[in-house]
């Protein structure tokens, strides 16, 4: 097996490793969308980051950090239902970086790179930034999760409970911008979402526990990226969307269960 | 009722807008430890609105909010926002508060569903949901249950038990009661204060003096003689079945 497809493996793994329980609370909470908006917003990033001239990964990151924030401060105002904002901010912060890409001469985006990522072409300074940001928003996740887990059942009784919702809603926004920041790299714009939500919706038919959902659905994860690295080895498929297509087989093999329990 | 000094959670003056038109307004209220304090009125008079100002879930316009230090509060919501997404047991879902597994068995044992643990909150009836909510709302023991309707999809033998049970536990808990009912026949019996409310508060009071008051008659209409107030909404099981009780019970 050639060196650049185990760096690929591996930071695909790592990637699917937290989507795993990030994922998890997009399907709870309902937030389908708010993956498509952050990684349309990568594209500004992008150009920002072009006109700025700063590294491109750290404008990415930027980018979906701040958008997730003004989406917070949006929500908080409570004028317009969530997915009605997500449509606002997701389409004009894609526009604004496709026309400031275009003032930019020499700006040349790989749109084929961008909308499917390019996970064949990951270097080990890539697979290392995957890595410990993994590691670090899987730890913060630890050590949330309970309140996460209140706040998702219910905000109302969360917050009378003694938990401060404000912060803990904000700091699940920003792991999520973080990480669909990362992972971008890996599946591409067009495919984050699902990287994020297929393998947690399969894991909820074979799981009876929060935890178990976040595990399995981790392993699920993993065992999409590995079948779709491999599958592009061996036919030549590209990468991303063959990732993808795999989770989606081990969603239709999973519905079977679902419908015993 | 003797009064302690300090109430547990009074508000005071409140004023709460909406699009220009006042949902609340110079609204005061008092709990003390050990009350029972049930909030009526018709729909749309602003008792969610009040409870969630008082729990802090809201802020009012004017007016302000006191409560005692190290206040801890019970909640029991009209309904969760909870769905089949999350596969969550009973268990669980009580230890969401941080409580341990014996507080939560206690729990479950004495709102009377205590082999429910280990089912999935997806899959429990009306009842058990109802039952389930008050046991997270006690598993804190705390200074002060606040509970919308919470006798909501129970049925009238349910509903009467229900009541019985939140007295229980006024007395067990040495805590206070605010309640928001619809039930008026069977709240009466298992309340020491009733508040009228209908963006300001009407009247309130004592059961047997409150279902005399005029405001309060204009509000819900004549009493029977059964001492059921008949309502000017309609509610499924608002008939004068054999659970109705007379006012003057004490």
């Amino acid at each position: 097996m050639p060196e650049f497809l185990i760096i690929a493996l591996l930071t695909g793994i790592a990637v699917a490793l937290v989507a795993g329980p990030l994922g998890c609370f997009i399907v709870w909470r309902r937030m389908a969308y708010f993956g498509d908006t952050l990684a349309h917003s990568a594209l500004l990033g992008v150009s920002f980051g072009w006109l700025l001239s700063i590294n491109l990964n750290i404008a990415v990151a930027c980018g979906c950090l701040i958008l997730a924030m003004l989406l917070v401060l949006l929500q908080q105002k409570r004028l317009l239902a969530t997915d009605t904002l997500l449509g606002i901010l997701s389409h004009s912060t894609l526009a604004l970086g496709l026309v400031i890409a275009s003032t930019q001469a020499n700006i040349r985006i790989d749109i084929t790179a961008y909308l499917f990522g390019d996970l064949l072409a990951v270097s080990i300074a890539d697979l290392s930034t995957v890595a410990i940001v993994s590691i670090l928003v899987l730890a913060a996740l630890a050590m949330l999760w309970r309140k996460l887990l209140a706040l998702t059942v219910d905000e109302d009784l969360a917050h009378v409970e003694g938990i401060n919702v404000f912060w803990v809603r904000t700091s699940l926004m920003l792991l999520m911008a973080l990480v669909i920041a990362i992972a971008m790299k890996v599946v591409g714009v067009l495919l984050i979402t699902a990287l994020l939500i297929i393998p947690a919706a399969t894991s909820r038919n074979l799981s009876k526990t929060p935890e178990q959902m976040a595990v399995i659905a981790s392993l699920l994860g993993m065992t999409s990226i590995a079948l779709g690295i491999g599958s592009s080895y061996l036919w030549d498929s590209p990468a991303g969307p063959s990732i993808v297509l795999a989770s989606a087989v081990l969603f239709l093999l999973s519905l079977p269960l679902a419908k015993k329990r | 009722m003797e009064l302690p000094l300090q109430p547990l959670l009074s508000a005071n003056n409140v004023l709460f807008q909406r699009n220009g038109k006042a949902i609340l307004d110079g609204v005061d209220i008092q709990i003390q430890r050990g009350e029972i304090l049930t909030l009526i009125g018709p729909n749309g008079a602003g008792k969610t609105t009040l409870v969630r100002i008082l729990l802090g879930l809201l802020s009012p316009d004017k007016g302000n909010i006191k409560r005692s230090k190290n206040l801890t509060i019970g909640y029991m919501p009209q309904k969760l926002s909870l769905d089949g997404s999350m596969p969550l047991t009973v268990d669980r879902f009580l230890a969401l508060t941080g409580s341990k597994p014996a507080a939560i068995g206690e729990a479950l044992a004495r709102v009377d569903v205590p082999a429910i643990g280990r089912q999935l909150m997806s899959k429990l009836s009306g009842g058990e949901l109802q039952r389930v909510m008050l046991a997270r709302a006690i598993v804190r023991k705390p200074d002060l249950l606040v509970l919308d309707e919470p006798v909501q999809g129970v049925d009238i033998t349910g509903q009467s038990k229900l009541y019985r049970l939140i007295g229980e536990l006024r007395s067990e808990l040495n805590c206070a009661v605010l309640m928001i009912s619809h039930d008026l026949h069977l709240v009466m019996a298992q309340t020491d204060t009733v508040v009228c409310l209908n963006h300001h508060i009407c009247c309130q009071g004592h059961p047997e003096s409150i279902s005399t008051d005029p405001a309060f008659l204009e509000l819900f209409g004549q009493q029977t003689d059964t001492g059921v107030a008949v309502y000017t909404h309609h509610h499924d099981h608002q008939h004068d079945s054999g659970e109705t009780r007379h006012p003057h019970q004490h």
